[in-house]
This record gives C-alpha cells, sequence and structure tokens, in this order.
C-alpha cells in the first residue's frame, strides 16, 4: 500500500503541514493529527454536520472529505472561529440565547451558520432552518439555536465588524 | 410564565450564561472521543452479526498474530458473575454462552491504532450456532416462543413461575373495584396501542479510556450520565475493589437515559490490564444503534370508561414491555405514571416485563411514560368527544391535584396538573382558530415522577471571597448553571462569583446519575444545604470578631447582621478567610428519596396531513408545563423543547426497523430520521411554577416530562385531521396511508 | 476504513490509464460523499481512488450559446444552484441539486457521482432523464455517449467499464414553450432518500394549449430509476387536463415495480409514483407557461 502523503493547507489562518494516510478522512486528520478537536464524529456519513468545516470558503462535513485532498486548500473549523479572546457574534449569541445544551453539536452548528451569514447576511428563519438541516440536535429542539443565528445575524448587519 | 406566588429572589429566575459556556463554543470542551493519553492503544468491539446464537467457538489466533495488535479480550476474560443485574451488566458488556441481539459485543481488540484495532477484530473468527429470534414483545409471550434465557422464571405476586419464559415478570396494580366501575359508566373508550424500539439518540458516541496501573489503581475516564454508577458497576463487572476505581467524567454530549449503563468501561479496563497501556475505545452510529440500549416497544390493551358528565370512573391497562435481551423493561415506571394525571378511582393494571432478541432496554427520557401516555391520552380525547365535551375542560375536571391517590397508592403533595391544564385554556394556541383542510388541533397531559436519591457537594471560599461549588453529576444541559445559581441565591451574592466544577469519583462524595431529573432538584438541595452550612461556619468565625455569639449573628440576602454591625458575604469572607486564602469549607449531602413529587405537563399541537402522501407537518406547537420554580428559565424552556422535538420524532418517523432476522435496517443517522430543523417549527413554551413543597426553592424536575404528551397529541391532532384513530407509532406517512387509504 | 491508494490525475487521459490499471478496483473520487461512505462502511471494494477534481473536462460548467449545458462529472452541486443563468433555464436541474443531503453535501456532491453511484432512488437522475441529458463517457478506446436512461443497470452498477470514467453530462437547450420540473417525497422535509421521486419535462404548443412533447422519469421504485415513455405518451398530442395527466401519473405507477424496505412499502412508492408524477407534470407545464 502507498504511504503517507504530505500535505500543506492554511488552518485557520496557519499554514500546516501534515502527513496522513490516504483513507484518514479530513475529520481524522484534524483530530487525531492535529489536536483539533472541535470537530466531532456524530455519524461519520455526512447525516448529523458535527464535523463540519468551512473548505475554501464551502461548507463541508470533513467525515466525507479525505485528507490528501486537502492539500493547497484553506480551511476554518471551529477553533477558528473566535479572534483570540475575542468571541465570534455567533458564538456570543449562542450563549446569551441558551442555544446549547450538552454542546456537542455547538461547534458544527456555529460553523454551519457562519457560512450561511458571512455569503447570506440577511438570511430569515425560513432560510436558517434550511441551511441548517443538516446539523442534527437532539437537545434544543432547535428552538433557541434559531433564535441565536437570528440575534447574530442582526447583530452583525449592525456592526459588521464585530464579525471579522 | 404563570406563577403562583413565591419568594423574591436575586439570582434564581435569571437568565445568565453557564459557566461552561465559553469552552464549548469555541471547540475547546473535551468529550469522550477528546480524551488523549500519551501512550494510548486503540481499541475496537467485535459485534455479534445475529440477533439469537449460541457463541460454540472464538478464534483471535489471526487476530493476535496482526502486527500492531497488542491484546484481545472476550467475555472469559471477565469474572464470572453469579447475581442476577450482575451477571446481566457483565454479559451485555461481553457476551457469554450465547448471542442475545445483533451488535451483542463478542470480543474486543487494542492496538496501536483504531484503523489496525478494526482489521483485527474483522480476523476474529467465531463460530455461531444460530437459532431462532424473538423480535415482538406479543410473540415473545407465547408458550410456543423459542427461549432467549433458560433459567428465566416470571416473577409476579403469586411467586416465581414453573417452567422457563421469556417473561421475566407480572405486575399487577389494583385500585378501588375497575370491573364493577366499568359496568356503571356511560361511555367507555377502548384500544390496542404499540410503539416500536426507539433510540435516545444522542449525538455523541459513546467513548471511554481507560489506564490499569500495576498496583490495581483503574482511572476510567468516560462520557458518562454518572459516574458514581460507573464505578460501582465496573468494579462489580470486573471484580476489582470499588476503591481501587476511579472515574473521570468527561463533558458528555446527551444521554437521555442511554448513558447510564456501563458498555465500553470494563472492556477498555481489561485491554488496559494485559498491556500496561492507556486504552480508549469509542463506538461509531451504527454501534450505538445496535450496541446500546434504546428503549423497548410495547403493546398496551387499554381501556377508559367514564360517566356522561364526563367524569372519569374506571382504568384499565394491560402493558407489555420489551425489556431487550434482558429482564428490565419500564413497565413498572410506565404502568404507575399511565393514569397519573388523573383522579379516577377504579383503576387495574397487569404489567408485563418481556425478553426479546434487541438491544438491553435502558431509560429513555420518562422511561415507560410515553407509551402508556399514547394510549390514555387517546382514550381520554375519544371519551371527551363521545360525551361532547371539549377535551381540555374535560382534562380539568377529571386532573389530578393534591390529594389525589398518585402513582402506587400514596396521594399527591402540592403539585401543578390543574394549573398547566387552566394555563393551556388560557393559552393564545388554544383560542386561536385553526382553519383550513386536513388540519386538526390535539392536546395531551403528561406526568413524571422526578427522582430525589443521593447528592453530595462541597462548596469553598476563595480568597477573594467567592465560592467554588465542587459537585459530582455530570452537566448534559446546564446544570452548572442551575447549581450555582441556587448557591448564589443561598449565600446571596453574584452568579458570577460561584464557580461550579464537575470532578472525579475520589474527589466528592457520591452523587446518582444525572438523569430521573434530579440534578437540579436534589443536588441543588445538596447545595443549598452547604451553603446553609458555610453560613453556619462563617458566623462561628465571625462571633469573636463581632464579640457576640454566632446564634446572634442573622444572615439574610448575603448580609450578616447582628445589632448595629453587619458586612457582606464578601466583607465577611474577607475578614475570616484573609487575602492568604485560610480555608473554609462546607458540604451537603442529601437522600432525598426515590419519588419527590410529581410534575405534569400539557402540550397542544395543530397539524397538516397531506392526503396524497400522508405526511403530517407540525404547524404549532405550545408546551407547557409545571416547574415548580424555574431557577433558569431558559433552560427550563429548552428541556420543554427539546423533549417536545423529541417526541415529534418519536411520533412520526422514528422506529428500529428490523427485519425477520433481527438486523436492525436503518442503524444511521440518515434512515433512522431524528427531526431537523426544517421539520418543526418554533416550540412555544408557558412556564408554570406551582412550587414543590419538598425543595427549599420549590424545584421541580423539568427534564422528562416534555416527552411524555407529543406522542398523544400528535395523534389527537392527526385524528381531527383525518378522522381516523392512530394505535401504532410511527405515524410515518407509510402507517397514515395505510389508515387511511388502505395503501401497505 | 480499508487501506486504498489515492491518485488526482490531471488529465483525462491519466485517468484512464490508472483507471485501466486499477481495473474493477479502481473507483473515481468526485465528492465523495458516496464513495468514502460507502468504503468507510465496508459496502464497495476500493483498492485505488482516482480524484477527478483537477482535471479541467470534469470539472467545467459551461453554458453554451445555444442554450445546451455542459455540467463536468465532478462539478459540485452548489456550483450549479448558485448559478443565476443555469437556476433560469434548467429549474428542474436545481430543483434536484439543491435538495441532495445538507448544504455541507452539495458543496461536494455532484451531478456525475450521483449518476455514477447508480441508486435507484437517486435525486438528480430522474431529472437528468427528463431533460434528455447524454453521458459523455472516456475510456481506453476512446470517447463515447449514452443517454442518462440507459446508464444504470442494477443498484449501484452501470455501463461503465474497467478503465472508463463519467467525463461530463450534456443536456440540451430547452425548447420554447418547455418546463421541466422534480419532486421527491421524503417522511423528514430534508436529509433523506427519496421514498419515490418523479421529474418531468413538457413542451407546449405555441399557443400552450397542447403537450407536444413530454418525458417523465421516476425514481425508487425500480432496481433502477426508470424513463416512463408511456406516460409522456400519455401526454404527447393531448391538452394539458386533468385527464390526460390522470393517465400520465397511471402510467408511471403501472411502470413502478418498488419494493418494501425500512424506507418505505412497496405499496406506497407505486401510490406515490403517481401522486408525484402528477404535481411534477403541472409544475412543469405552469414553467412552461410562464417561460
Amino acid at each position: 500500500m502507498p504511504g503517507r502523503t504530505h500535505v500543506a493547507a492554511r488552518i485557520n489562518g496557519e499554514q500546516t503541514d501534515f502527513l496522513c494516510e490516504p483513507w484518514q478522512s479530513l475529520l481524522e486528520v484534524l483530530r487525531d493529527e492535529l489536536d483539533l478537536t472541535g470537530a466531532k464524529e456524530g455519524c461519520n456519513n455526512g447525516n448529523c454536520g458535527g464535523c463540519n468545516v468551512i473548505l475554501n470558503g464551502a461548507l463541508v462535513n470533513s467525515c466525507c472529505v479525505l485528507g490528501v485532498e486537502v492539500d493547497g486548500a484553506e480551511i476554518l473549523t471551529i477553533e477558528g472561529v473566535a479572534q483570540g479572546d475575542h468571541l465570534h457574534p455567533l458564538q456570543r449569541s449562542f450563549l446569551e440565547n441558551a442555544a446549547l445544551q450538552c454542546g456537542i453539536c455547538t461547534p458544527g452548528f456555529i460553523v454551519a451558520a457562519k457560512a450561511l451569514l458571512d455569503s447570506e447576511p440577511e438570511a430569515d428563519e425560513a432560510r436558517i432552518r434550511h441551511w441548517l438541516a443538516g446539523n442534527l440536535c437532539r437537545c434544543t429542539g432547535y428552538d433557541k439555536i434559531v433564535r441565536a443565528v437570528l440575534d447574530a445575524a442582526d447583530e452583525m448587519r449592525r456592526a459588521p465588524a464585530a464579525a471579522t | 410564565m404563570v406563577t403562583t406566588d413565591k419568594p423574591h429572589y436575586n439570582v434564581i429566575g435569571t437568565r445568565p450564561v453557564r459557566p461552561d459556556g465559553i469552552d464549548k463554543v469555541t471547540g475547546r470542551a473535551l468529550y469522550g472521543a477528546d480524551i488523549s493519553l500519551p501512550g494510548t492503544l486503540h481499541a475496537h468491539v467485535k459485534r455479534s452479526p445475529h440477533a439469537h446464537a449460541i457463541i460454540k467457538k472464538i478464534d483471535t489466533s489471526k487476530a493476535e498474530a496482526l502486527p500492531g495488535v497488542k491484546a484481545v479480550v472476550t467475555g472469559a476474560d471477565l469474572p464470572t458473575a453469579e447475581d442476577g443485574s450482575r451477571a446481566d451488566n457483565s454479559t451485555n458488556v461481553l457476551a457469554g454462552k450465547k448471542a442475545l441481539y445483533r451488535g451483542h459485543a463478542i470480543a474486543a481488540v487494542a492496538a496501536t491504532s483504531e484503523h489496525i484495532a478494526r482489521q483485527a477484530a474483522d480476523l476474529i473468527e467465531v463460530e455461531y450456532e444460530v437459532l431462532p429470534p424473538v423480535l415482538d414483545v406479543r410473540d415473545a409471550m407465547r408458550d410456543d416462543a423459542p427461549i432467549i434465557h433458560e433459567a428465566l422464571r416470571t416473577t409476579s405476586p403469586k411467586g416465581p413461575g414453573e417452567k422457563p419464559t421469556n417473561v421475566a415478570a407480572h405486575i399487577q396494580f389494583n385500585f378501588g373495584d375497575a370491573e364493577t366501575a366499568f359496568a356503571s359508566c356511560d361511555a367507555v373508550a377502548e384500544g390496542q396501542f404499540s410503539t416500536k424500539m426507539v433510540h435516545q439518540g444522542y449525538i455523541e458516541p459513546h467513548a471511554s479510556a481507560a489506564m490499569w496501573n500495576p498496583d490495581g489503581q483503574l482511572t476510567i475516564w468516560t462520557s458518562t450520565q454518572g459516574s458514581f454508577p460507573v464505578r460501582k458497576d465496573s468494579s462489580d463487572v470486573l471484580g476489582h475493589p470499588i476503591s481501587k476505581v476511579k472515574v473521570i467524567p468527561t463533558e458528555i454530549g446527551g444521554g437521555f437515559g442511554g448513558k447510564i449503563p456501563l458498555y465500553l468501561e470494563p472492556v477498555a479496563a481489561l485491554l488496559s490490564r494485559k498491556t500496561g497501556r492507556p486504552v480508549k475505545l469509542r463506538m461509531d452510529r451504527s454501534d450505538v444503534f445496535e450496541g446500546t440500549g434504546p428503549t423497548g416497544g410495547t403493546s398496551i390493551k387499554a381501556k377508559l370508561g367514564a360517566t356522561k358528565d364526563g367524569k372519569l370512573i374506571a382504568g384499565y391497562a394491560d402493558m407489555a414491555y420489551e425489556g431487550g435481551a434482558f429482564p428490565g423493561s419500564s413497565v413498572m415506571l410506565g404502568a404507575l405514571a399511565m393514569f397519573a394525571p388523573y383522579d379516577i378511582a377504579n383503576v387495574k393494571i397487569d404489567g408485563y416485563d418481556v425478553v426479546v432478541n434487541k438491544p438491553k432496554n435502558q431509560d429513555y427520557r420518562a422511561p415507560g411514560a410515553p407509551a402508556a401516555s399514547f394510549a390514555i391520552e387517546q382514550l381520554v380525547d375519544e371519551l371527551a368527544e363521545k360525551l361532547g365535551i371539549d377535551p381540555l375542560k374535560m382534562r380539568r375536571m377529571n386532573s389530578s391535584h393534591e390529594g389525589t391517590r398518585g402513582p402506587g397508592g400514596m396521594p399527591f403533595r402540592r403539585i401543578g396538573n390543574e394549573e398547566c391544564v387552566e394555563a393551556a385554556l388560557s393559552s393564545a394556541h388554544y383560542n386561536a382558530p385553526l382553519e383550513g383542510a386536513n388540519r386538526g388541533r390535539g392536546v395531551a397531559s403528561g406526568f413524571w415522577f422526578n427522582v430525589g436519591l443521593r447528592s453530595s457537594v462541597n462548596v469553598s471560599i476563595q480568597p477573594d471571597g467567592t465560592v467554588n461549588l465542587i459537585e459530582g453529576n455530570t452537566d448534559i444541559g446546564g446544570t452548572r448553571a442551575s447549581l450555582a445559581m441556587q448557591l448564589a441565591e443561598t449565600l446571596g451574592i453574584a452568579y458570577e462569583d460561584v464557580k461550579p466544577m464537575v470532578v472525579d469519583t475520589d474527589s466528592v462524595g457520591y452523587n446518582d446519575v444525572t438523569a430521573g431529573s434530579r440534578t437540579t432538584y436534589s443536588t441543588g438541595m445538596a447545595t443549598h444545604q452547604a451553603g446553609l452550612n458555610l453560613v453556619a461556619e462563617m458566623k462561628k468565625l465571625l462571633a469573636p470578631k463581632w464579640q457576640v455569639t454566632a446564634e446572634e449573628i442573622e444572615f439574610q440576602y448575603g448580609t450578616f447582621r447582628a445589632g448595629e454591625q453587619s458586612g457582606s458575604f464578601k466583607d465577611v469572607a474577607n475578614q475570616i478567610v484573609g487575602p492568604n486564602g485560610a480555608g473554609l469549607t462546607a458540604s451537603g449531602s442529601v437522600n432525598a428519596g426515590i419519588i419527590v413529587g410529581g410534575a405534569f405537563g400539557l402540550h397542544i399541537v395543530d397539524v397538516e396531513v397531506d392526503p396524497d402522501t400522508g405526511k403530517t407537518t407540525i404547524l404549532r406547537y405550545t408546551a407547557i408545563q409545571d416547574a415548580g420554580t424555574a431557577i433558569h428559565p431558559s433552560y427550563v424552556e429548552g428541556q420543554m423543547q427539546g423533549g417536545a422535538v423529541q417526541g415529534i420524532g418519536w411520533a412520526l418517523n422514528e422506529e428500529y426497523y428490523f427485519d425477520e432476522t433481527g438486523r436492525m435496517a436503518n442503524s444511521s443517522f440518515l434512515d433512522y430520521r431524528m427531526p431537523t430543523t426544517l421539520d418543526v417549527p418554533m416550540i412555544d413554551t408557558i412556564i408554570v411554577e406551582v412550587p414543590n413543597p419538598t425543595h427549599p426553592f420549590g424545584v421541580r424536575g423539568v427534564g422528562e416530562v416534555p416527552i411524555v404528551p407529543p406522542l398523544a397529541a400528535i395523534a389527537n391532532a392527526i385524528y381531527r385531521a383525518t378522522g381516523v384513530r392512530q394505535r401504532q407509532l410511527p405515524m410515518s406517512p407509510r402507517r397514515i396511508l395505510e389508515t387511511t387509504r388502505g395503501i401497505e | 476504513m480499508q487501506d486504498f491508494g489515492y491518485v488526482a490525475p490531471t488529465s483525462l487521459d491519466d485517468a484512464v490509464a490508472v483507471l485501466a490499471k486499477h481495473g474493477e478496483s479502481a473507483r473515481v473520487l468526485a465528492g465523495g460523499t458516496d464513495i468514502i461512505i460507502q468504503t468507510r462502511e465496508g459496502r464497495r471494494s476500493v483498492e485505488m481512488l482516482v480524484d477527478v477534481k483537477s482535471i479541467r473536462e470534469t470539472t467545467e460548467l459551461t453554458l453554451a450559446s445555444d442554450g445546451s449545458l455542459r455540467v463536468g462529472a465532478a462539478v459540485p452541486c452548489a456550483r450549479i444552484y448558485s448559478d443565476a443563468d443555469i437556476a433560469r433555464r434548467f429549474p428542474a436541474l436545481i430543483d434536484s441539486s439543491a435538495l441532495i443531503g445538507g448544504i455541507q453535501i452539495q458543496s461536494r456532491a455532484s451531478l456525475g457521482g450521483n449518476l455514477c453511484n447508480s441508486s435507484p432512488a437517486a435525486d438528480t437522475i430522474p431529472t437528468l432523464i427528463a431533460l434528455g441529458a447524454v453521458c459523455e463517457i472516456a475510456g481506453p478506446s476512446g470517447r463515447r455517449t449514452i443517454p442518462v436512461e440507459e446508464f444504470c443497470t442494477a443498484p449501484g452498477q452501470n455501463v461503465l467499464k474497467p478503465g472508463e470514467l463519467l467525463v461530463a453530462l450534456n443536456i440540451p437547450a430547452p425548447a420554447p414553450h418547455s418546463g421541466a420540473a422534480f419532486e421527491r417525497f421524503i417522511p423528514r422535509n430534508e436529509m433523506d432518500i427519496a421514498v419515490c421521486n418523479a421529474a418531468a419535462s413538457v413542451t407546449l404548443s405555441d399557443d400552450g394549449g397542447t403537450i407536444k412533447l413530454a418525458r417523465i422519469a421516476v425514481g425508487a421504485v425500480a432496481p433502477t430509476p426508470l424513463f416512463v415513455k408511456a406516460a409522456g405518451d400519455a401526454l404527447a398530442g393531448k391538452p394539458a387536463s386533468d385527464s390526460s395527466i390522470d393517465a400520465a401519473a397511471q402510467a408511471a405507477t403501472d411502470a413502478a415495480r418498488p419494493i418494501t424496505d425500512m424506507r418505505g412499502s412497496a405499496g406506497q412508492r407505486k401510490h406515490l409514483a403517481g401522486v408525484l408524477t402528477r404535481r411534477v407534470i403541472n409544475t412543469a407545464i405552469a414553467r412552461a407557461k410562464g417561460a
């Protein structure tokens, strides 16, 4: 079998090099090789959104991407959403709206919602629900999550700099 | 919010940010699978492909020969357990002579990577003699059913049965004289109801790690609802002294009852003992579906009778619940919960705990109650219709209340059942017209006990006058916040001045599971008690400084006062603890009993059913619930909303879909069909507050009640929309087409 | 996950060469949303994954001046539905590509992958059939084309031979006064595999009163997505009336030969084939009139 492949990607703004087996998913690489355990494995087949990352600007399930595919790519994980000690409006909004209970799905939801609001700052409830349908939460019934995203969208529209 | 009189609180009732929040929105919180120890080996469990088979031989030689493999274990590595439930725990963790369900753990491999461990597991050769499986609860009760446990005999009020059976227990309740009462009823409704096996569906798969030191010290890291029960059960299953087992709970990604039992912990421990290295084990999603404990399917025959003016006077239920592969269904709790929302003089219940070749039944949020409610709440609706009474007014007329005979015979203390019905009657939702074709509105009540059990906490003052709260209940849904708030209220300090932390089993007194709606209630009581004890200690130390006796010092709303002298909590803390941080600690321990007061809810739902496809859309949903006192109203609402949506999933689509061999055909999140954001509307909430007299702040547990009403509320709404009663779950489009149009 | 190799050729010739070298044990990787999962779960045996996302021909999305559309086999769904011109001209394609999995899946999943995965329940195949799309295939013995309705041969099986790969799908320009639509039925509102799905394209007469031509396809009711010629024939030359649409729906129901499994019952699927066919024809007619 072929050996490990050298891959270089920008992850959360940092040039990152790693070696991976062809069969390792991006999720496994993030968690097992790079200690970025914020992306969670809930289903490992693209049906829960717990492992969401933004890959070259597009929201993807990192369990459905191979590590070897991301050479040269730009990747944002939950660990890169806050800027130092400055939380992203979505992160603050999730806290203030009590939009998490156990919290295991929270990184995936925040990454997914960021991908939405980055491209569609005017997203309304219907659009948010449609966009987030690939993220499962079993605790909240989604009510407070959707409200948190609506609130964050509102804040980001009023003060766009806060979201950078 | 609907609130009866309650004291003025400063912290309780506010909505602060949870203390563990930052870690959870930044991805830093460490859950079961995130634990990483130096030198860790990774393990994988080999599971039975058969639902019922004799294990004739396990050959691990090829697996052990694979480079990178460090150890293999099977059930033979576990000490023989003698008594019933201990033996069942052990046999469920690693199978003994038989595989009892598909997914039953047979062996496990530890290797240098999970990749190798999985390959090695495939190389383990197991020789099976496949037996016919029993998959349906009523089939399993038949005399000619294949027997799952040869030694099993029915326990019943008449004593143990004589012949092998799949019926582990027959329970009976009898109040009044139901038979005679039915004869005098003006209206009777009855039906046969069934529910399928369903899973709690927590998003985090189980994950554990263990390190067995050569001196016998065993440390277990695990995602669990109860680190102390894991310690006890691991000690039992491994035959290892409990004092040598330490359990370190990780953050937990949902449980709903499903993360109480042992699965991976003793297996990781055995592998660690064999290899001398830390071993990590985690499940994938199909392992979770097939190898952990969902809640079993049920079959309930029920009958309810009323007088012509709507008074319920007689009830009967024959309830058969699946225990899965071992005795232990939720039938007792279901039977006790069934008639609890109503004041009915004459009730008779027969309940059966039945084994089948499916995963071992475990608790799932209000275990036993949703299936019972699915039956009884539809019958109440039918009687209301027959008698021409509004379904809510029917409930108001018959609601259980303080003094009504509660489950098991003891009268209820002060409960908020009637207040929930009143809140529903006056709600905007119930008073809004529902217009349009194929639409219907349904209501249903729900009850849950709330358990007390044992809790212990420690509190200590820090040099700056803030307080640490050391507790042992893992925080699944915001209990760090709800406990810190109760301590802040007790001490009259700011919520931000309390730092709660969940610690391991060696670092705090005993705590029962985070389950049964008990943590905010019981651990809250322990926290309150610890706070009072801390204040008492502070008075003792303050007295000589103020030159008064401790008894002369009063403490209220965070201020110590004796005559002219007074000081805030922080001032006094500073005086007696000082900037160098001389220690001052106190503890609180409670054993709050088993059943600590009833909690009730009532849900209202509007649906539209597509007559061409049979698909039900939830148009509007309101959940009403008595929280006693809502400590953190946002998290109370969150429990109500989450429970409602879990119930919507159970009602409409969720089920274990077995083929005839006992293979679950839909063991993925793709085909198990839990609700997504697009399947539900906003869930409106009305919190009713009728303080619980058994709790210092009036708390009632809120976690479980909200999954009880949705099944019947939706069934009642579908009936109004289609004219067809629903007796089976799930009420999937397929089922609706079958029942409304005869399409099969 | 099984061990396998990975290669990302940058030309079609290289891709064909590596596929030919590895034969049956090689599979093409585009978005990976099926093949990575199937390989991980042991449902497909793979020794070499050939990533075709570095090849120009498989990643181009071209709306030609004659109105025809060429979709590289590896173009992700999100790129298709994000293109306003394509969305306006091929709304049925948007119906399909915007509901595969969640947004996360649509960032990666491609029409080519959906077709090559050859699931009977695939959500883009009925649309491609209805639109008269043609597969462009490259292999060791050169290029060939085949209509989409002839591509799938059994669940998970298709006409591709070892060494061959799907390069692109060519969708002809919609005729004047034509419209198309796709709909699927799932128990939830997203994230499910179709219990049944259907697509229709219709071309109306200049005055809009008569259906000149129609193509109907239904999915998840047979081992492969079905092109139901009889349903189109039932509409051709007829007025766009309830009775002609009912006849087409009946033809779709008659063509369906579904199974019962965890996703739905045979009776339910047969019934839905008629319901959905009726719905997509009505939408297609409305779109044709609006166009």
